[in-house]
């Protein structure tokens, strides 16, 4: 059993290639000779392999793998991403394997995850890759029968011959289709023949997942290897005074205790490893480490003195993010107005498999790095940067992600163990222990905001400012970033917003950190769409008007908004009353990840509790590429979303962070799930919008406002706990 | 360090082991059994589920020395061999998974429900399921799989 265990591990050794140019694929269209046949080690058979293009291995048995530049961490690349070459190739799900890339250059700069991007990004240019390929394999096939290339189609990996019937497989064909040249402009198929795409394939990664068979960057075994756990500062901004390791020495298993930095953007701590030859050993000598640390004044941070803060902060004027009309005027002269502040909390990412890395340094420059990460393109310029390194001496093993949401943006937990790793001279594997993962951050960046609209005396918005008050994700991340603008990152969808609002003015306040801040599954929109949706709902209320109309009214006629409020208005029977004691709420949120709305339905269970009883949401993506997975990834928003708004957020107390395990900074569990149901706005076209965010940001205002309409309490700050109101 | 002899999968093995090491660290890194994982080393996530004579039990907090020889320990690699188990069938058709990450663990506490509990009610899943988290919020696909997968038993033992 083990033995399989491992062979599957080393058989991502094949990815070795030497032969191939590395000349930069722009837009993965080769721009090179595609001819010589990859030169590929540990795997014989692969001498007779050939590419057709960098994402396209075929081998003369037939056997056709296609390469994945974006991550698997669940939101189902390995499936879409490929499935774009695919379906141009004429390939059927089971005629081909996936195989990650590990941020080699061929396969150009888009060699991440995160964005909600992967689609988009991808959608045209990797059709052209696989239309390509069938292209030179259609050319070659037609040769070789001395027919013209028109009475030629290729089918489930063959190319047929129209008139006799003949038939070749792209095993046979490749070989000689890897000499021609790559057509840089090929046919992309008519969507309405397309057999894959649009359509809810199953995903490939299941079975996988389903069997204990999927690797992850937790299941890696090196030979040779030893395991790690670090002993990082618990007081952000300590440092490190001295350690006495007698105790640890003597555990059986450990085998050394050293220094190792953890570097994040700019922010940089020494922390402790204790190595040994397996990880339950370094645990209990972690245990028995007596550190000593310079807290440097950073143990009188608290949330309570940073929240006063930051209320203190909102009073300032901050930077303008964007003016349109005379706020200012026409505030002071209009007669209804309503001003509130909302509070939201710092979060941490928490996916399930927490942060490891497994490096190896094969002799002092040729590193080895198995990981489960988001950015295998970023991991690898900044490695290769870091130790002087060849392109061809860094080996990134991207292995399946147990859940990112950001959080494996980072290269932190990856820096700290190549050093450890070239310190120790051997190869180790680094696990961070869920109060780690807790711990350390780095965490969503909380956002307050200061609100104010002004209501003409027909109830319409005519004035409107949301100031953001709020510490930046770019304050270790982009030092240098001009302070004396916004931060746009912090202030995002808020002054692009589709509403119609004669005088806005929107601002933003920059507060202190000193701690980690990371992006985080729809980052700050998650934060503000609370702010913004629920405020609209307060004026909505204050203008006697229904929540989802004075929206309506506040959007033009080609809006996307208002297409997803329609639809929304349809599936969640809006204008049906609901019976007393039981309230929805609804919110939209667009954004640069894409587009949707959500309807939450709650029924109060006594004075001051409700259960959240249902979501409806609307997802507008122009074009959709597997339906099935979309709503997947709409429901895990959605209960990501639900977490967020009435679980513990990250707090601290004298300069700790108070949460440490699932038992004081809880997900929602299966007993507390409402039913959810995704509608999916997708006419085609050229528009197409991401996936796996934007059916967050909506959860927490639309659920907020059910609050108000089931019980007549508005909610200005997260979390709060639906069964004590 | 004592040696041990393990029953996992119906496969006697021989480990060499602190008496307080976890069953979840044995099965991982002493035996090379990958598919149970790590999530919160505190019984808090259900992530390294397995089961012992057909109980699910957390195997974070299940010190090696705590196993008799008698005692028969099955892993996620134990269920099928060709991935045709009822209850992954079940997954499979739901789609159920994302990262994944906890699926192994989701699934060992479905088989052992499904086996206490042949056709279970909603609440029967709330109360069976609730142990076992998922950051990616696969929780109403896990709860249509397990409904799906008693209703396949159900077929399967009426023929
Ligand atoms: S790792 Fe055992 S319950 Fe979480
Ligand atoms: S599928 Fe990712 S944690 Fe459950």
């Amino acid at each position: 059993m083990s033995n399989n265990q491992k062979s599957n591990i080393q058989r991502r050794d094949f990815l070795k290639f030497t032969g191939l140019s590395a000349t930069a694929f722009i837009l993965g269209i080769p721009s090179v000779k595609s001819g010589e046949p990859a030169l590929i080690s540990n795997l014989s058979n692969l001498e007779d392999a050939f590419n057709l293009n960098p994402y396209v291995l075929i081998e003369k048995t037939g056997k056709i793998t296609l390469f994945n530049t974006k991550p698997e961490m669940g939101q189902g690349t390995f499936q879409s991403i490929p499935a774009l070459i695919a379906e141009e190739l004429e390939l059927s799900p089971g005629q081909y394997t996936v195989q990650q890339t590990g941020g080699e250059k061929r396969f150009g700069p888009l060699q991440f995850s995160g964005g909600s991007y992967s689609v988009r990004s991808s959608y045209q240019e990797l059709r052209k890759v696989g239309a390509s390929a069938r292209e030179m394999l259609l050319t070659a096939a037609a040769r070789q029968w001395n027919v013209l290339e028109s009475e030629c189609y290729a089918q489930d990996a063959k190319i047929f011959h129209r008139t006799s019937g003949k038939s070749l497989g792209y095993g046979d064909l490749v070989e000689t289709a890897s000499k021609l040249e790559a057509p840089q402009n090929p046919r992309l198929k008519d969507p309405a023949d397309f057999k894959m795409l649009g359509k809810s394939v199953q995903r490939a990664d299941v079975p996988l997942k389903v069997s204990g068979r999927a690797v992850f960057g937790i299941d890696v075994e090196v030979p040779g290897m030893v395991y790690a756990s670090v002993e990082r500062c618990p007081v952000f901004g300590g440092a490190l005074k001295g350690f006495d390791k007698k105790l640890t020495l003597k555990v059986a298993g450990v085998e050394q205790v050293v220094e190792v930095v953890r570097e994040y953007g700019t922010y940089k701590s020494t922390g402790v490893a204790v190595v040994a030859n397996n990880y339950w050993a370094a645990l209990k000598g972690r245990k028995v480490l007596k550190v000593e640390w310079d807290l440097k004044g950073n143990e009188k941070f608290n949330s309570n003195d940073y929240a006063q803060q930051l209320r203190e902060l909102a009073k300032t004027e901050g930077l303008v993010d964007h003016a349109s009309g005379d706020f200012d005027k026409v505030y002071a002269e209009t007669g209804q107005k309503l001003e509130a502040l909302y509070e939201t909390p710092f979060v941490s990412h928490s996916p399930l498999e927490a942060m490891n890395c497994t490096a190896h340094w094969k002799d002092e420059k040729t590193l080895e790095v198995w990981v489960s990460t988001q950015v295998p393109g970023d991991a690898m310029e900044t490695l290769r940067g870091r130790y002087g390194l060849k392109e061809e001496n860094v080996t990134i093993y991207t292995c399946f992600n147990g859940g990112g949401f950001g959080r494996r943006l980072a290269l932190d937990f990856i820096l700290e163990a190549t050093d450890l790793a070239k310190t120790i001279k051997k190869p180790v594997k680094i696990l961070w222990t869920r109060e780690d993962d807790t711990q350390q951050g780095p965490f969503r960046p909380l956002t307050f905001s200061a609100l104010k609209g002004a209501l003409s005396s027909d109830g319409k918005l005519v004035a409107f400012q949301h100031k953001v008050i709020s510490p930046t994700v770019s304050a270790f991340l982009e030092p240098e970033r001009d302070k004396s603008k916004p931060d746009g990152t912090m202030t995002e969808g808020i002054s692009s917003q589709a509403y119609e609002i004669p005088h806005l003015k929107n601002l933003f306040v920059l507060a202190d950190v000193h701690f980690p801040l990371g992006y985080w599954r729809a980052v700050t929109s998650t934060t503000l769409a609370f702010a913004h949706e629920c405020f609209i709902d307060e004026l909505a209320h204050q203008a006697g008007k229904d929540p989802l109309q004075f929206r309506m009214d506040m959007l033009t006629k080609d809006s996307d908004t208002r297409r997803v409020l329609e639809k929304l208005r349809e599936v969640s029977h809006w204008d049906t009353p609901l019976p007393k004691g039981r309230g929805r709420g609804i919110a939209q949120w667009d954004f640069f990840a894409g587009l949707a709305g959500h309807v939450v339905e709650v029924s109060k269970t006594s004075e001051n509790a409700v259960k959240i009883d249902k979501v409806y949401v609307v997802i507008d993506l122009g074009t959709v590429v597997n339906p099935d997975n979309v709503k997947s990834q709409v429901e895990g928003a959605v209960v990501m979303g639900i977490t967020a708004a009435t679980k513990n957020g990250i707090t601290f107390a004298n300069g700790k962070v108070e949460q440490s395990n699932f038992h004081d900074n809880p997900i929602l569990r299966m007993s507390e799930m409402p039913q959810v149901e995704v509608h999916i706005l997708a006419e085609g076209g050229e528009k197409i919008k991401g996936v796996g965010e934007p059916g967050l940001p909506p959860v927490a205002p639309a659920l907020a406002n059910a609050i108000f309409a089931a019980t007549g309490k508005r909610i200005r700050k997260l979390p709060f706990d639906p069964e004590a109101l | 360090m004592a040696k041990y002899t393990l029953s996992i999968n119906g496969q006697k093995v021989q480990v060499e082991a602190e008496p307080d090491t976890p069953m979840l660290w044995v099965i991982r890194d002493y035996v090379g059994l990958k598919g149970t994982k790590f999530g919160c080393g505190m019984a808090l996530c259900g992530a390294c589920t397995i089961h012992l004579d057909g109980q699910p039990i957390r195997a974070c907090q299940t010190p090696i020395s705590s196993i008799k020889r008698k005692n028969e320990i099955t892993t996620i690699e134990g269920i099928s061999a060709d991935i045709d188990h009822v209850v992954q069938r079940a997954w499979i058709e739901e789609q159920a998974p994302q990262c994944g990450y906890c699926q192994s663990g989701q699934i060992m506490s479905a088989v052992a429900l499904l086996k206490a509990i042949p056709k279970p009610t909603d609440a029967d899943i709330d109360t069976y399921m609730s142990g076992n988290l998922c950051r990616c919020g696969t929780y109403n696909r896990i709860r249509k799989a397990i409904h799906r997968a008693a209703a396949a038993l159900q077929t399967e033992s009426n023929k």
